[in-house]
């Protein structure tokens, strides 16, 4: 299983506590993992990924195992770890404002 | 007894309060959609339950919230806001070409016979439609294609189309204002529209009196009579009796005539409400006294209203959307301010209270009532 961690406003979007627990068919991939996140908290949807062009939001960064993934090809195989579930994927709302 | 239900949209989040027809003791709900922006709420007249929402952020996007329980519970429907075509570029401050994106929902306007049927005006200006409850939207492209949209500028706060008003003896006839680009009319059902701004006059664009570039703060209308048109420009306030074909200015003796909002009275077709401001540049009451200014006269002739307002130290702004009446007898007056208060009188503007004093800045104020 693949462990994802939502920034607060998406936890409370999604109504789920802590940690989501995604099984993938196929690849485990960023556009997979998003996905089946969407797929099964159909809030979601839109609010990580522009609706029209389906890219990562500019405020929306991606990070597991200490590595910034954000800019990484959404079909690109996600480390081994996070496709193991050693580490979470930390989908990060990014600081700005002040 | 007849109710009234206020809904009030913050930067951080909705708030719903509710009072018998006394208006006078109030119950607080909120803050719902917690720490995100709503810029607007908007209740069905068809059927007063059903309630949409406009909840935004900068982080995480768009999303369009909807109760069927007048409030008490919200689901998430469609937020997939997708422009018709190519959009091709409008004009940026400085009049580079600059690409139309999607930004947010700034006015939710829903079919006075229809629940399932309500308009969206957003950022970057354009207006959209859902049939289906708010499941899926579509654009109505003839506004953003008519022909004018290559020179629309935004606004300070956006190139937004932030009035939806619906002529409710006509359903052909839809009038949508965007800052800064003025009015628009279709009478087709939004396949067509044509600029409404001949006898605007702004003085801050290369031509005064352009076809568009107007940067029109709000829009109102009677239902009694949805000819007659109220207009809050930048600066000015204008009046049109022709649906919006002419425009004349009814200022008066406004002590200033810049502002945001205008309301038209319940019952009194004549009578309309301001709040002005000092400048453009100093968003904030005159001598910080927060003043509502009535005409009975549909214009030219203002009344100061500051009973139960302060009257010193008062440095808020009362934004576009921020204020709304009910249609009670007498008719009662809402207005929010960026500083969080929600004010009420209930006697057309005579003397005011607060309901709250301390929400979020408060970006906009609807009122449904209820029987």
């Amino acid at each position: 299983m693949i462990r994802v961690v939502l920034p607060a406003p998406l936890r409370a979007l999604a109504a789920v506590e802590g940690e989501v627990l995604l099984a993938l068919d196929g690849p485990a991939t960023q556009r997979a993992l998003l996905d089946a996140l969407e797929a099964r908290y159909p809030a979601l949807r839109g609010t990580l990924r522009a609706p029209d062009t389906q890219r990562r939001r500019a405020l929306v960064r991606f990070y597991a195992a200490g590595e910034d993934l954000s800019h990484e090809c959404p079909d690109a195989p996600l480390p081994a770890a996070v496709a193991s579930g050693a580490e979470p994927f930390l989908i990060v709302g990014a600081m700005a404002g002040g | 007894m007849s109710r009234v239900r206020v809904l009030v949209g913050t930067r951080k989040g909705a708030f719903i309060l509710t009072a018998d027809g006394t208006r006078q003791h109030w119950q607080v709900t909120g803050p719902l959609f917690a720490g995100w922006a709503i810029y607007h709420l908007a209740g069905s007249a068809a059927d007063p339950n059903r309630l949409y929402a406009s909840q935004s952020s900068g982080w995480f996007g768009q999303l369009i919230q909807r109760s069927d329980d007048g409030g008490a519970t919200w689901r998430p429907v469609g937020n997939r806001f997708v422009y018709e075509g190519e959009t091709g570029p409008h004009q940026w401050y400085d009049g580079t070409p600059h690409p139309w994106e999607f930004a947010r929902v700034w006015h939710l306007e829903p079919s006075p016979t229809d629940p399932d049927t309500v308009y969206a005006g957003v950022e970057d200006a354009a207006l959209f439609r859902s049939t289906d409850g708010g499941q899926s939207w579509h654009e109505l492209p003839g506004l953003r294609r008519h022909g004018s949209g290559p020179f629309w500028q935004p606004g300070a706060g956006g190139l937004c189309l932030h009035t939806i008003l619906l002529d409710p003896t006509d359903p052909q006839r839809l009038i949508v204002a965007i800052s800064a680009a003025g009015a628009f009319r279709s009478d087709d059902g939004g396949q067509h529209w044509r600029a409404i701004n001949r006898g605007l006059r702004s003085a801050g664009i290369p031509d005064p009196t352009a076809e568009v570039g107007h940067c029109v703060h709000r829009l109102a209308m009677h239902p009694s009579r949805p000819n007659v048109l109220f207009m809050q420009k930048h600066w000015d306030v204008m009046r049109s009796d022709d649906g919006g074909a002419s425009w004349y200015e009814i200022s008066g003796n406004l002590p200033t005539d810049f502002g945001f909002p205008i309301v038209v009275h319940a019952h009194e077709p004549e009578t309309v409400y301001v709040v002005p401001l000092r400048s453009d540049a100093e968003r904030f009451p005159l001598d910080g006294r927060l003043a509502v200014y009535r005409s009975r006269t549909g214009g030219h002739e203002w009344e100061p209203l500051t009973h139960g307002l302060p009257q010193r130290d008062c440095y808020v702004n009362v934004l576009r959307a921020g204020m709304a009446v009910d249609a009670l007898d007498p008719c009662g007056v809402y207005f929010g301010t960026t500083g969080g208060q929600v004010y009420v009188s209930a006697d057309a503007g005579e003397r005011w209270m607060p309901i709250v004093r301390d929400l979020p800045a408060v970006l906009s104020v609807t009122v449904q009532t209820l029987p």
